[in-house]
Parts: C-alpha cells; sequence; structure tokens
C-alpha cells in the first residue's frame, strides 16, 4: 500500500516484559501504532503475538515496561478500563457467547453505551425502552455492514465458523472502537471469505476511521493491507518497518518467512 | 396452519422485540390470564388451590429466582432453601414489629433483606467457579439454617422453635395463616408471580439479561468487552435472592402458616428448587414454570396413582416417588438436557410447519 | 492438656473417615470428570448390602463381602450402561444433576430392598478403647484406629494404580477430554465400570467404617455431603489431598465444636467445615493440590 496520511500515535508499548513463572512470553518489546493506521503483529506461533495484545487488553499484567493509550501511561489497566476507552478485540479461539443470539451478542457488545438502571429494566418503558431501541439501530448498522442479516436471531453456537468470526468482529464494531486488535481474523477461512474479511477490516479502517492492530499469518493478506509490520519470534522483537522493508530482513526470512524453493 | 407467522411483519424494531412478537403467542398469553385470575378462583375448590396452585405458584417465583441466578448467569447455588428462609424470617419479624406497614410491602422488603443477604454470600463468586462456588452456598445455606434454629431471636424465643404466621389482611380479607381466605391468598400469589415474573423477563431481554448470559458463557470474554464482572455476578445474587426471599415470605406465611427451619427449608428444598429449573429449562423464565409445575404434580399425581389407586403402603409409596422422580430426573437430562422449555420450543418450531413435516 | 490431645485424635480419626468418602469422589471425578453426588448414598447401599446378605441370607463375613463387591461391580454396570453412556460430553453441571437423581434413586432401591430402619454392622473389627493409650487417659477409639490404617493402604493402592498401570493412565486421558479419549481408542465404557465399580468398593470401604461406627441407616448418605469441604481443601483430583483435606477438616471440625461450640450454643459441626472451606478457597481456588485451573483466551 502506498503511504498513507496518518495522524499521530495512539497507541505506544515500551519495553514490555512479560513471563508466566520462568517462561518468558515477552522480552522488551516497544514498537508503536498510528491513528488510522492498520498494524500488523507476525511470527511463528508461539512467537507471544497472542500475549502482546492480551497486555494492550488488560488481560495480562507485563512484570516490566508501560503503555501509553491516548497520552494516558500506565504500567497495566483491568480489562473493563480498557473497553471503556476505545480498545476492542476479536479472539484466536472465538470467544463469542455461544447461548445467545447473533443480535444478542452484537447488543452485548453496546454494553458500555447502555446505562439505564435495574428499576427502568424491569420496567420495560420510558428510558430503558428507549435506549434498547437507540442501541438496537447501532447494532443492526453493523449487521448491515457485515451482511449478516440472515443469521441475526440464529444462535451463534450453531453457525459455521466462518459466520461466527464475522459475528465476532460485529461483536468488537458495535463498542465503536478506537483501536480494534483483531487476532488471526482469517484463520481456518477458505480464499473467498479471506477476501470478506479483507474487504470488512479496510472498509473498517477507511470508513470508521479505527486503528487496527492484527495478528495474521497469511503474507499476502499482512504484506497488502498493512502500513507497517511488528514481527516477533520467541517473545523477541526482529524487525518493525513498512511491509518491504520486513519482507527483506535477513534474520525475519531465516526464523519465518523462508524463501521459495528453486 | 394455525401457528403460522405468514402476514405478521414487523415494521419498527419495537415491533420486532416484543415480548411476544407472533400473534398466536399473544392470544395464548391472554386466555392464560384469563384462566388464571378469572376462572380458576370460581372453579377449583379449598383443597385444589392450597395443594396444587399455591404451591406451584411460590415454587415457581423461586425458580425463577433461581434461574435468573444460575440459568441466566451461571452461577450455581445450592442455597436455595437457605435463601428462602431469610425471607421467611424477614417476613416473620417484620409483620409482628410493623403491620401496620401491610403485607405486600412486607413481602418486597423481605425480597430486598434476603437480596442484600444473597449478595454478601455471592460475594465468593468473584474469585470462585463451578462446582466450588456451588460448595461456598452450600455453606450459607448450612450457616442459615443453623442460624435460624439456634438464635432465639428469629423466632421470639418460642419453645417449639417454630414460627407462626399472624393474620393479615389485604382489602379487609385475612391472606395469611391457617384462618386465611383461600381464593383470596390465591389471587394475591398469583398477581405478585404475574407481576414479577414479567419484571423478570424483561430485565432478562435487556442489557443487564445479556451481561449475565455473557458471563455465563465465557467471562473472560466478557470482562475484555467491558461487561464488569463483580456488578453483573453480584447483581445476579441480588435479584436472584430478591425472588427467591419473596417466595420463601409467602412460602411461609400464606401457605403453610408456620414452619420449622430444618424441615421446611433444609437442603432438600435447594435440591428440589434445582430440579426444576434444570427439568423445566436453564435461561427460561416460562421453563421456570413447566419445571415448577412438573416437581409439584408429579408427587401429588404418583401418590394419588400409587395409594389410592393400587392401595400401595404409604411408606413403600414414599419410596417409589423418591426412585421416580431419581429416575425422571436422570431421563431427563438424558433426552433433553434444555428442559420442558427446549421441548416446548420444539414443538412450537414443529408447530409452525404443520402440517407439513419440513 | 490430656482432653486436647484427645480431641486432636478424635478429630483426625474422624477426618480420615470423611476422607474415605472424598477418596470414592475423587476416583470418579479424576477418572471421568463427574462430581458423583450419589457417592454418599452409594457407601449406604453397600453397608446396607452387607448387612442385607449377612441378616436375610446368612452369609458369613467373608462372603458377604465378595457378595457385595459383586452387587458395587454389578450396579457400576448398570450406571454406565443406563446413565453415563447417554450423557457422554455434556456439561458438568448436567452430570452433576444425573448424579443427584441416581442417588435418589439407589436410595429409594435400597429402601425397599433392604428396609429402612436402623441395623447393626458388625463385622468383627475391635471395637472399645485402645487400651495402651486408655492406660495413659486418653480415650481413642479402635475402630476408628482401623478405619485410619485401612484409608492408608487403600490410599497407597489407588496412587500406584493411578500413577504405573495402564489403566491409570487411560483414566486420567479420560478425565481430561471424553472425546480425545475416544479418538485414540479408549473404550470410554469399559473405563467408566472400572472406575465406578472401584469407587464402588471404596465406598463400601467407607460404609462398613461409619456403619460400624454408628449403624446403618440414612444419614449415611448426608456422610457425602460433609465430603465436599474434605474435596475443595484437598482438591476434586487428588488422592493424597482427599486424606489430607479429611484430616484437616476433621480436626478443625472437632476443634471448634468442642472450644468455640458452648458459646454459640453448640452443633457447630453443621456448618463449619464448610466455612473453613470457604475461607480457604477465597485464598487458593483450587484447593491444596487441585490442579490450577489456566484459562487461556
Amino acid at each position: 500500500m502506498s503511504a498513507r496520511e496518518l495522524g499521530d500515535v495512539i497507541l505506544k508499548v515500551d519495553n514490555i516484559s512479560l513471563s508466566f513463572g520462568v517462561m518468558k512470553v515477552l522480552d522488551d518489546i516497544s514498537f508503536d501504532v498510528k491513528k488510522g493506521e492498520i498494524r500488523s503483529i507476525i511470527g511463528p506461533n508461539g512467537a507471544g503475538k497472542s500475549s502482546m495484545l492480551n497486555v494492550i487488553n488488560g488481560f495480562y499484567h507485563p512484570q516490566q515496561g508501560s503503555i501509553t493509550f491516548k497520552g494516558d501511561t500506565r504500567s497495566h489497566m483491568a480489562p473493563h478500563i480498557a473497553a471503556s476507552q476505545g480498545i476492542a478485540r476479536t479472539f484466536q479461539n472465538i470467544a463469542l457467547f455461544k447461548g445467545m443470539s447473533t443480535l444478542d451478542n452484537i447488543m452485548t457488545g453496546r454494553n458500555l453505551k447502555m446505562k439505564t438502571n435495574l428499576f427502568w429494566q424491569a420496567l420495560h418503558i420510558g428510558p430503558a425502552r428507549a435506549e434498547e431501541l437507540e442501541n438496537r439501530e447501532a447494532a443492526e448498522r453493523i449487521i448491515d455492514f457485515l451482511d449478516i442479516q440472515a443469521i441475526r436471531k440464529k444462535p451463534v453456537g450453531k453457525l459455521p465458523y466462518g459466520l461466527q468470526k464475522r459475528v465476532e468482529l460485529g461483536r468488537a464494531l458495535a463498542a465503536e472502537p478506537e483501536l480494534l486488535l483483531l487476532d488471526e481474523p482469517m484463520a481456518g477461512m477458505n480464499s473467498e471469505e479471506k477476501e470478506d474479511m479483507c474487504r470488512f477490516i479496510i472498509d473498517v479502517n477507511t470508513e470508521f476511521g479505527t486503528t487496527i492492530t492484527l495478528i495474521e499469518h497469511d503474507m499476502g493478506v499482512v504484506m497488502d493491507l498493512s502500513d507497517r509490520v511488528l514481527v516477533l519470534d520467541y517473545g523477541q522483537q526482529l524487525a518493525d518497518g513498512v511491509p518491504d522493508e520486513v519482507r527483506a530482513n535477513q534474520s525475519v526470512i531465516d526464523a519465518y518467512l523462508g524463501v521459495p524453493h528453486e | 396452519m394455525i401457528y403460522r407467522e405468514t402476514g405478521q411483519f414487523k415494521s419498527s424494531y419495537q415491533a420486532d422485540q416484543a415480548l411476544f412478537p407472533i400473534n398466536q403467542d399473544r392470544y395464548v398469553i391472554f386466555a392464560v390470564l384469563i384462566v388464571t385470575f378469572g376462572i380458576v378462583p370460581m372453579l377449583l375448590n379449598e383443597y385444589w388451590l392450597n395443594a396444587i396452585m399455591l404451591p406451584f405458584l411460590i415454587y415457581s417465583l423461586a425458580a425463577i429466582g433461581l434461574n435468573i441466578l444460575t440459568g441466566y448467569c451461571g452461577q450455581v447455588s445450592l442455597g436455595t432453601g437457605g435463601f428462602m428462609a431469610v425471607g421467611a424470617y424477614s417476613v416473620y419479624k417484620l409483620m409482628i414489629a410493623f403491620p401496620e406497614l401491610g403485607f405486600i410491602p412486607l413481602v418486597l422488603i423481605s425480597g430486598l433483606i434476603t437480596a442484600a443477604v444473597g449478595t454478601l454470600f455471592g460475594l465468593p463468586s468473584l474469585r470462585i467457579k463451578g462446582f466450588y462456588l456451588a460448595v461456598a452456598t452450600l455453606a450459607a445455606q448450612f450457616f442459615l439454617i443453623w442460624l435460624f434454629n439456634k438464635v432465639g431471636w428469629f423466632y421470639n424465643y418460642n419453645a417449639s422453635g417454630m414460627i407462626s404466621s399472624p393474620p393479615m389482611t389485604l382489602f379487609g380479607v385475612t391472606i395469611t395463616g391457617p384462618e386465611g381466605d383461600m381464593k383470596a391468598k390465591y389471587l394475591l400469589v398469583a398477581g405478585l408471580v404475574a407481576v414479577f415474573a414479567l419484571a423478570a423477563k424483561n430485565i432478562a431481554r435487556g442489557r443487564i439479561g445479556r451481561n449475565w448470559m455473557a458471563i455465563r458463557d465465557m467471562d473472560i470474554a466478557a470482562e475484555l468487552i467491558g461487561v464488569r464482572p463483580l456488578i453483573a455476578k453480584l447483581s445476579a445474587f441480588a435479584v436472584s435472592s430478591f425472588y427467591i426471599g419473596m417466595a420463601g415470605a409467602l412460602y411461609f406465611a400464606v401457605w403453610l402458616g408456620s414452619v420449622e427451619p430444618t424441615e421446611a427449608f433444609d437442603i432438600n428444598q435447594s435440591f428440589l428448587v434445582l430440579f426444576m429449573i434444570i427439568i423445566g429449562g436453564l435461561g427460561s423464565v416460562l421453563g421456570s414454570f413447566f419445571g415448577a409445575a412438573f416437581l409439584v404434580l408429579m408427587p401429588i399425581l404418583l401418590k394419588n396413582i400409587m395409594v389410592d389407586g393400587f392401595g400401595t403402603d404409604a411408606a413403600l409409596a414414599a419410596h417409589i416417588e423418591i426412585i421416580t422422580v431419581g429416575a425422571l430426573i436422570v431421563g431427563f437430562l438424558i433426552i433433553e438436557p434444555h428442559g420442558l422449555a427446549q421441548l416446548w420450543r420444539i414443538a412450537k418450531e414443529k408447530l409452525r410447519l404443520w402440517p407439513f413435516p419440513h | 492438656m490430656l482432653f486436647f490431645i484427645e480431641v486432636v485424635l478424635s478429630g483426625l480419626l474422624a477426618g480420615v473417615m470423611y476422607s474415605l468418602v472424598a477418596l470414592g469422589f475423587v476416583l470418579i471425578f479424576k477418572a471421568s470428570g463427574i462430581f458423583n453426588f450419589a457417592q454418599g448414598v452409594m457407601a449406604l447401599f453397600a453397608a446396607l448390602t452387607l448387612v442385607g446378605l449377612m441378616e436375610k441370607f446368612n452369609f458369613p463375613v467373608w462372603l458377604a463381602i465378595i457378595g457385595t463387591i459383586a452387587v458395587m461391580i454389578a450396579l457400576a454396570w448398570l450406571i454406565e450402561r443406563l446413565m453415563l453412556r447417554h450423557l457422554v460430553n455434556q456439561e458438568p453441571i448436567i452430570l452433576f444433576m444425573a448424579t443427584i437423581g441416581l442417588a435418589y434413586v439407589l436410595e429409594g432401591v435400597g429402601d425397599i430392598m433392604w428396609g429402612s430402619d436402623v441395623k447393626l454392622l458388625d463385622i468383627g473389627i475391635p471395637q472399645g478403647a485402645w487400651d495402651w493409650l486408655w492406660d495413659q487417659g486418653i480415650y481413642v477409639e479402635k475402630l476408628e484406629l482401623f478405619a485410619a490404617g485401612t484409608a492408608a493402604i487403600l490410599v497407597i493402592f489407588l496412587a500406584i494404580f493411578f500413577q504405573k498401570t495402564r489403566i491409570g493412565r487411560a483414566l486420567r486421558a479420560v478425565a481430561d477430554d471424553h472425546q480425545a479419549a475416544l479418538s485414540v481408542g479408549i473404550s470410554l465404557n469399559t473405563i467408566w465400570v472400572v472406575v465406578w465399580s472401584v469407587s464402588g468398593i471404596v465406598a463400601l470401604v467407607a460404609g462398613i467404617m461409619w456403619g460400624s461406627k454408628s449403624g446403618v441407616q440414612f444419614s449415611l448418605s448426608l456422610i457425602a455431603l460433609k465430603a465436599l469441604p474434605v474435596l475443595i481443601l484437598g482438591g476434586f483430583t487428588s488422592i493424597p489431598g482427599a486424606i489430607i483435606g479429611g484430616i484437616i477438616i476433621g480436626v478443625g471440625e472437632k476443634l471448634a465444636e468442642v472450644y468455640v461450640g458452648p458459646m454459640v450454643g453448640g452443633a457447630i459441626e453443621n456448618w463449619f467445615a464448610y466455612m473453613l472451606a470457604l475461607a480457604f478457597l477465597l485464598f487458593r481456588p483450587q484447593g491444596l493440590f487441585g490442579e490450577k485451573i489456566i484459562e487461556r483466551v
């Protein structure tokens, strides 16, 4: 992709180190993400990519380092605070609420936008009802965007894998996030589904202006979509730059990309 | 043919989100309400009202309460008996101390007291999950029963340890205690249950209900999208205990008239209500009614068939009853783990297509 | 001081009795992921059968024991056939509920088969005070010592069984994941019959000990409820944990009853164990020896 107009740095990760007992999962990782950017994190399995997202999200607390999001620096934050600040994510192994319908899952994503208390909810009139309808409309806009009208009332547990991933994206989008973390959004999809997902990611970025950080293994997708790429291997930072730079980086080729066979 | 949605188009989200979007469902509910409030009190005699309708309604309320906690929010609780006791003893002390407030407000206050107690015992749920939480609720169960047995203040230092409901009136009719008017009792309980069942349904389909279900289905993901586990779980405990407390208050004051804690509110009661929501259907208000009906009616039916029908000796009949309940529970879990509510949903699906097979 | 030692010893031995019941739970949970609420009723049922065989059919003790073991194995087979087989891969709460249903069924059947009056169980286990200690002023029941010894032997045997044998490994695989175990060719059905049989035998031992101590009666099945705090302390999957948990609960309970009880009207035993377990859970949600549940996202 040619150079685009990107904003200031919205997320800055400084010297993050994360260990589980003696296992060092992330070793002194630093990078930043600019507003409006599509940033990819790549690397072999077990490199620590999902853990990095979990740290940004507040699910894992790093032993060292800090995260600066929208100007606020902290060593870690609670997950729901990360959510309320505008960070949303999808998960490697789909984490949808299997007992609920597509619509309900997406409505749950709107949770932080809804405030009426228990009493009005019990009566379901006045403010509670108005709020419910308002958020229903917002959810329907997302359902339109992702073209999943037909399955809106279906329990998500019964949906095929590709559609589940799309619903999960919808749930993340429902929160109107400023930073969207996507963990292998195209895993397990065929090329047609991948194209759809790519299209959605680009649309989210260009139409809503959402900053995106994604983990992905499909190199074609990564190189096409990303503004910049971060490469991790065994918790270490191998490279960080625009796709062409990273593609030519020898240590990245050795660790991960490989060379085409003669 | 009958149960068709064809032609029923919804042109607004409001219509789509109505409680009973399908017209036929609406007619059925109207019919049920008419039967409940109009026909039943006229037709059924005192015995039936007392032996079947009152316990059915009261247990339905308790079942809705437990369903909120366990079915919607996924927190297993074996403390239902104990919480019903809290409701009963609260209303007892309140009736003696503040009879001028009127019975219904006292029931509501008992519910609130139970909600507070429930929230307290729900605190461990923030650290503990699954079976471990079930055991923690057992702690509540055993402790509360011990408390009401031992601490004289609760039963007004009565020598027998029992508590008896003083008579209270509503619109001039006695509705508590053994002298109460059966029809009035029935209408009161039916009214309360109808109102609070509706409230439960409303809460369940709104933001709070969704958050509960999110915690139930995947609490980590829920937290990561901003649902606060603390608030969701404790609110589930609170609302659930409110309902169970009210059920306990009605159980004591309106139905039984006098109780002794170890008999009326022991662990078997907790199991009974849990069975009701499992057989009826977890996460379903309608299921709570089904389950309560099933487990209230079935023992009566069995006893009538065996003792009156075959002349079985009462002790033997009791044993057979236990076996049957147990076997039915296992059977249900094998055939339809999602309970009668699921069977009902499937039946409605089939009814939509009838007379076509698919 | 002597009184204190007596209380502690009494608690220790009571604790071992709890552990016997808890062991049965651990076995089944370890091997099939099911929390078998019916374990207590199984102990009652086993004891009832034993007494019934001895009294109604006049079996000598050794034959009655063998007969009861045969009955428990048959019971395990029936449970597998009629219940477990149909509940493969259901959620734990469903399985738990099913075992409650099973408990009701067993209770009713036991009552009908052998009658529900209290029965005396005497198979020759030495009773009365242990003379050596009694001379020093401490009262310790020989019966409880015998139970402790039996429990120790059982634990060692079971631990070896689980760790060293092929079947033991298969059992652990099944506990982890039913479907995965099936896919590597482990016959779930056979495993379950084995586990429930072993558990039934453990239940028989527990039933004998408790029955000898206080007679065979319905309250025996309520012992199952006491085993729950034991399991919480010791972890649901640890055999040594069941023993240690039992001891802690037993001693704690006795001490509380004797020293704190009189201040609040007594009968603390009803709930103390649970409160202790609850307090414990708050600090260590997986128990002393349980496996730490790691949740991955």
